[in-house]
C-alpha cells in the first residue's frame, strides 16, 4: 500500500503508547471487550428505534418517544466506540489502518450516523414528522429499512478486521 | 468419555467444514457478534429499568413486553452460532478455562433470570409503576448486568487463549 501510510503505521507502533499497549496482555481484549459492550448499546438501541420507524413495533407510541428514548444511547455510545477503536488502532495500526475491511467499516458508519442524523432532525422542529402523512411514514420506513443493514454490515466489517490483516 | 464425545462432534462433516474452510468460521463468528450485542443491549434495557435509572416513566412490564421478544429471539441465534463454532473445535474449547466461566456465568444469569419471574418479578405489577424500583429488583438487574458483562468478556477472552484470529 502507500509507502508513507507504511511508515506511519510502522511509527506509530514503534511509540511508547503503542509499545505500553502491546507489552501488556490483558489491554486490548479488555478494550475490545468494552468496545463491544457499547457496540451492544448502541445496536440494540438503533434496532429499537428503526423498528419503531418501519412500523413494526413500540406503535403505541410516538416515533418522538422512542426515539427520545433510544437516540441518546446511540450518541453516548459513539464517542466511547471511538475512544477504545482509537486505542486498538494505537496498538495495532497496521491492522486497521492498512486494512480495505477498516476502510469499509469507517465508511459504512458515516453513512448509518448520517441516516441517523437525518431520521433525528426533522423531530427538532416537527415532533409528529414522521407520522404527518402516508408519504411521511413511507419516507421513515424507507429510512429506517436502509438504517438496519447498514449497521448490521458495520458489526460484520468489524469481525472481518481480524480476519482480512494484511500485515 | 466425554472427550471421545466431544471428539466425534468435531469429527462431524459440519464440524469440520467449519473448521476446514476459510470463510465459513468468520461468517458464523460474525452473526453471532451480532446477536449477542443484541442479547445484552436488549437485557440491558431491562436490567437499567429494575435499577430505576433508565425508562423511568414506563412500566417494568412495558418495558420487558417492548425488549424481551428481541432479547429471546437474539439469543436463540447466539446459541445456535455459538454451537456451530463450538463444534468445529469442541474439545479446545471444551478444556477451555475462559469458555467453561463463560458457561458457568451463562447458567447464573438464566438462574437470576429464573428467579426474576418466579419470585422477585410476581408481585411486579404492585411495584412496577414506580421509578425508584424496590431492593430486590435492584438486586436482579445489577446482578443480571453484571453477569452478562463478564459472559462478554470470557467470550473474547475465549478468542484470545484459543489459537484464532484476534
Amino acid at each position: 500500500m502507500l509507502p508513507s501510510l507504511d511508515s506511519f503505521c510502522d511509527r506509530l507502533s514503534a511509540s511508547a503508547l503503542s509499545q505500553a499497549i502491546q507489552s501488556t496482555e490483558w489491554v486490548i481484549p479488555t478494550v475490545q471487550t468494552v468496545h463491544i459492550l457499547a457496540v451492544a448499546a448502541v445496536m440494540s438501541s438503533i434496532l429499537m428505534f428503526d423498528l419503531r420507524l418501519i412500523g413494526v413495533r413500540s406503535r403505541r407510541e410516538s416515533v418522538v418517544a422512542v426515539a427520545a428514548r433510544f437516540i441518546p444511547v446511540v450518541w453516548y455510545g459513539l464517542p466511547i466506540l471511538l475512544v477504545t477503536g482509537a486505542i486498538l488502532i494505537i496498538a495495532e495500526p497496521a491492522r486497521a489502518l492498512q486494512n480495505p475491511v477498516f476502510i469499509l467499516k469507517m465508511t459504512l458508519i458515516l453513512l448509518a450516523a448520517g441516516l441517523t442524523l437525518v431520521s433525528q432532525i426533522p423531530l427538532r422542529r416537527d415532533r409528529g414528522f414522521w407520522e404527518a402523512s402516508i408519504s411521511r411514514r413511507r419516507l421513515a420506513r424507507l429510512v429506517g429499512c436502509l438504517s438496519l443493514p447498514i449497521w448490521v454490515a458495520i458489526v460484520f466489517a468489524g469481525r472481518w478486521i481480524a480476519y482480512m490483516r494484511s500485515h | 468419555m466425554i472427550d471421545s464425545l466431544l471428539q466425534s462432534l468435531q469429527d462431524t462433516s459440519i464440524a469440520s467444514a467449519i473448521r476446514e474452510g476459510d470463510s465459513l468460521f468468520p461468517w458464523i463468528e460474525c452473526v453471532h457478534v451480532l446477536a449477542l450485542t443484541l442479547v445484552i443491549g436488549s437485557i440491558a434495557i431491562v436490567d437499567l429499568r429494575l435499577l430505576g435509572i433508565r425508562s423511568r416513566d414506563r412500566t417494568v412490564l412495558d418495558t420487558t413486553a417492548e425488549v424481551l421478544p428481541i432479547t429471546w429471539t437474539a439469543f436463540v441465534v447466539a446459541l445456535a452460532s455459538g454451537g456451530l463454532m463450538f463444534a468445529s473445535n469442541a474439545v479446545t474449547y471444551a478444556h477451555n478455562a475462559f469458555f467453561q466461566a463463560k458457561m458457568s456465568l451463562l447458567v447464573l444469569a438464566g438462574l437470576n433470570m429464573l428467579g426474576y419471574h418466579l419470585v422477585v418479578g410476581r408481585d411486579a405489577s404492585s411495584w412496577q409503576n414506580a421509578a425508584t424500583t424496590p431492593f430486590k429488583a435492584r438486586v436482579v438487574g445489577g446482578a443480571s448486568l453484571a453477569l452478562w458483562i463478564a459472559i462478554a468478556a470470557c467470550g473474547r477472552w475465549i478468542g484470545f487463549t484459543i489459537n484464532a484470529p484476534t
